[in-house]
C-alpha cells in the first residue's frame, strides 16, 4: 500500500514513524484479508445492507429545525450565522 | 441499604412502594462511584450537580415510567443534549450535542436517571477499551486486565455496581464481548430494532445500540424502552415490538438449539469450552434439543468485517474535519492544512489505522478487489445463518474465545486484537440479535460468557433461552470484589 497516497486521500497528517509503523501493520492486516480471495464469488450478489432496502417516504411537512445559535454553538470558529474557515478562494 | 447492588426490577419496586427515593438511589450510586472509580475508571464524565438536578425534576414530576428513578450510564458515543459526548476521542473534546439521541429521549420519557458517561475505545474502534483518549478502563474482576471493548466502560460500570443499567453500541461485538469479560448481560438487538439517531456512526450498516444489565429480565426491560420505529432513522424497522418482559418464561422444552461446529474449533480456550459445554448440559436438562450445525463461511468473517466496517468508518469519520465541531488545528495556513493537521492531531492511532485501511479498500483500482468482494462474502455469511435457522430456533456459542486478557497484551498487534471478536462479528454482518450472559468463572476467577443468537426480530426466543439458563444457575449473582 502506498501509505502516503492513501493518507492524502483520507486527509490525515502522519509523521515518519507513524508511516513506518502503519505500513507494516496494514501489510499484515491486508495479508490476512487476502483470505477472501479463496472464495468464488462471481455469481454472488453484493449485499450492502441486511434489511430489504426500500425508499422511505413521508409527507413533506415543514417542521421546526434546530435554531442557528444551537447549531453553531460547537463551532471552533464562526462568523454571523456561518461556520468560519480559512479563505478558500483568493 | 446497598441500593447499588440491586437490579432495575428490584429498584423500581422499592421506589413504587416508597421504600426508597430517587434521591437516595442517586446518592448511593454516586457514593459507590466515588469508592470504586479510582480503580476501575469506567466513566469519563460524572456530573453530580446534573444528577441531583435530575432527581429533583423526577421527584416533582408525575412519578411514573418503566424506569422511574433507575440510574443508567450512557456510552460516550450516544448524544445527550448539552452534555459532553466525545467518543472518547481528542477530536471531539468539548462537543456538546444540541439534541438527545432517540434512545436517550425514550429513557427520559420513562423516568430514567442519566447517571454518567461510559469510557470506550475511541470511536468504538477496539476490543479492549485501551484506545480511549482518557486512558484504559480496568476489569473489575482483575484490575490488571482489560474489560473488553469497545463498550468497556458500560460493561465495567455495571459489573462494579457503579450503575444499575447501561447503554452501549455493538458493531462487531462491542456490547457482547465486554459483557462476557465483565460477567454481565449484554444484548445486541436485530439491526433496525433500535433507532441509531444520535449514535455517532462507526459503520452504519452494522451499528446497533443495546442494553447492559445484571440479569436477563433487566436487559429485556431496557430493550422494551429503547426499541421501536423512529422517523429520525430511516433504517429503523417498522416492526411491532413485543413486550419482552411479559413473555419472559424460563421454558426451553422442545427448543431446538444449534451448535455451530466452526465456533468450537482451534483458538478456543479450553476452560471457555468447558463452561459452554456445561451450559449446554443445563439447557438439555431443561428439555432443549441440541444439534450440531455448520456455518461454513465463519473463517472469512473477521477479514470481511475489517473491509466493510473500515470502509464505512472512513466515510463516516470524514465529518471530523475541524469545521463544525470539536478540535481544530490552531492557526492553519490554509483550508487543506487545517484538514490534515486537525485530523493528524485529533485522531488516535487505531482511528488512523482504520480510516486508512477503509480509504484504501474504497480507492480507485482496489474497490472491486476489496470492498465489492467483501459485500459478496457478506451475503454468503448471512446465507449460512438463513440455512441454519431452517433447522434450529437459536444458536449457542462462546461469546469470546478467551477470558479477559492483560492490559497492553495486544496493543502492538492489531490483528490479534481483531481476532478477539471472532465469535461476535458474523452476527453483525447478518444483522441478527444476540445476547451474552455469564456462564461461570475460569480457574483464575475471570468471567466466561455464553452467546445466544436468534433469527432477525426474534429477540423473544433469544431472551427466553437466556432466561431459562440464568434462572436455573447462579452465575449472574456473582459480583467482583472491587
Amino acid at each position: 500500500m502506498d501509505i502516503e497516497y492513501v493518507a492524502k486521500l483520507a486527509r490525515i497528517d502522519l509523521n515518519v514513524s507513524q508511516k513506518k509503523k502503519l505500513t507494516k501493520q496494514l501489510s499484515d492486516i491486508l495479508g490476512y484479508i487476502e483470505k477472501l480471495k479463496e472464495l468464488k464469488v462471481d455469481k454472488v450478489e453484493p449485499m450492502s445492507h441486511v434489511l430489504p432496502l426500500k425508499n422511505v417516504f413521508r409527507e413533506d411537512k415543514v417542521k421546526p429545525s434546530l435554531p442557528v445559535e444551537k447549531v453553531l454553538k460547537n463551532a471552533p470558529a464562526k462568523k454571523d450565522s456561518s461556520f468560519s474557515v480559512p479563505k478558500v478562494i483568493e | 441499604m446497598e441500593l447499588h447492588k440491586l437490579t432495575a426490577h428490584e429498584l423500581t419496586n422499592l421506589i413504587a412502594k416508597k421504600k426508597t427515593s430517587v434521591k437516595e438511589v442517586a446518592e448511593d450510586l454516586l457514593k459507590r462511584i466515588e469508592r470504586t472509580e479510582k480503580k476501575v475508571k469506567a466513566l469519563c464524565l460524572v456530573d453530580k450537580q446534573d444528577v441531583l438536578a435530575q432527581c429533583e425534576q423526577l421527584e416533582k414530576g408525575p412519578r411514573k415510567g418503566k424506569l422511574f428513578g433507575v440510574p443508567v450510564v450512557i456510552k460516550d458515543n450516544i448524544c445527550v443534549a448539552g452534555q459532553d459526548t466525545t467518543c472518547s476521542s481528542r477530536i471531539l473534546k468539548g462537543f456538546k450535542p444540541p439534541y438527545d439521541a432517540t434512545v436517550v429521549s425514550r429513557l427520559k420519557q420513562e423516568g430514567a436517571l442519566i447517571l454518567a458517561r461510559a469510557n470506550m475505545d475511541e470511536f468504538a474502534f477496539g476490543s479492549s477499551c485501551e484506545t480511549s483518549c482518557y486512558g484504559p478502563t480496568h476489569n473489575p474482576w482483575d484490575l490488571k486486565r482489560i474489560p473488553g471493548g469497545s463498550s468497556g466502560g458500560s460493561a465495567a460500570s455495571v459489573a462494579a455496581d457503579e450503575t444499575i443499567l447501561a447503554l452501549g453500541s455493538d458493531t462487531g461485538g462491542s456490547i457482547r464481548q465486554p459483557a462476557a469479560l465483565c460477567g454481565v448481560v449484554g444484548l445486541k438487538p436485530t439491526y433496525g430494532r433500535v433507532s441509531r439517531y444520535g449514535l455517532i456512526a462507526f459503520a452504519s450498516s452494522l451499528d446497533q445500540i443495546g442494553p447492559f444489565a445484571k440479569d436477563v429480565e433487566d436487559a429485556a426491560l431496557l430493550l422494551n424502552v429503547i426499541s421501536g420505529h423512529d422517523l429520525m432513522d430511516s433504517t429503523c424497522a417498522e416492526e411491532k415490538v413485543p413486550d419482552y418482559t411479559k413473555n419472559l418464561k424460563p421454558d426451553v422444552k422442545g427448543l431446538k438449539i444449534g451448535i455451530p461446529k466452526e465456533y468450537f474449533a482451534k483458538g478456543l480456550d479450553n476452560e471457555v469450552k468447558t463452561q459452554v459445554a456445561a451450559a449446554l448440559d443445563v439447557l438439555t436438562g431443561l428439555g432443549a434439543k441440541v444439534k450440531e450445525i455448520s456455518l461454513p463461511h465463519t473463517e472469512y468473517a473477521v477479514a470481511d468485517y475489517y473491509i466493510l466496517a473500515t470502509a464505512e468508518a472512513s466515510s463516516n469519520l470524514a465529518r471530523f474535519d475541524g469545521v463544525q465541531y470539536g478540535h481544530r488545528r490552531a492557526k492553519p495556513s490554509d483550508l487543506i492544512e487545517m484538514y490534515f493537521k486537525t485530523r493528524g492531531e485529533g485522531l488516535g492511532e487505531e482511528a488512523k489505522r482504520r480510516i486508512i485501511l477503509g480509504t484504501y479498500a474504497l480507492s480507485s483500482g482496489y474497490y472491486d478487489a476489496y470492498y465489492l468482494r467483501a459485500l459478496k462474502v457478506r451475503r454468503l455469511i448471512k446465507e449460512d445463518f438463513d440455512a441454519a435457522f431452517k433447522k434450529v430456533d437459536c444458536l449457542i456459542t462462546p461469546t469470546s474465545p478467551t477470558a479477559a486478557f492483560k492490559i497492553g497484551e495486544r496493543t502492538d498487534d492489531p490483528l490479534a486484537m481483531y481476532l478477539s471478536d471472532i465469535y461476535t462479528i458474523s452476527v453483525n454482518l447478518a444483522g441478527l440479535p444476540a445476547i451474552s450472559l455469564p456462564c461461570g468463572l475460569n480457574s483464575e476467577g475471570l468471567p466466561v460468557g455464553l452467546q445466544v443468537i436468534a433469527r432477525a426480530f426474534d429477540e423473544q426466543t433469544m431472551l427466553r433461552t437466556a432466561f431459562a439458563f440464568e434462572q436455573n444457575t447462579e452465575h449472574h449473582k456473582k459480583r467482583p470484589n472491587v
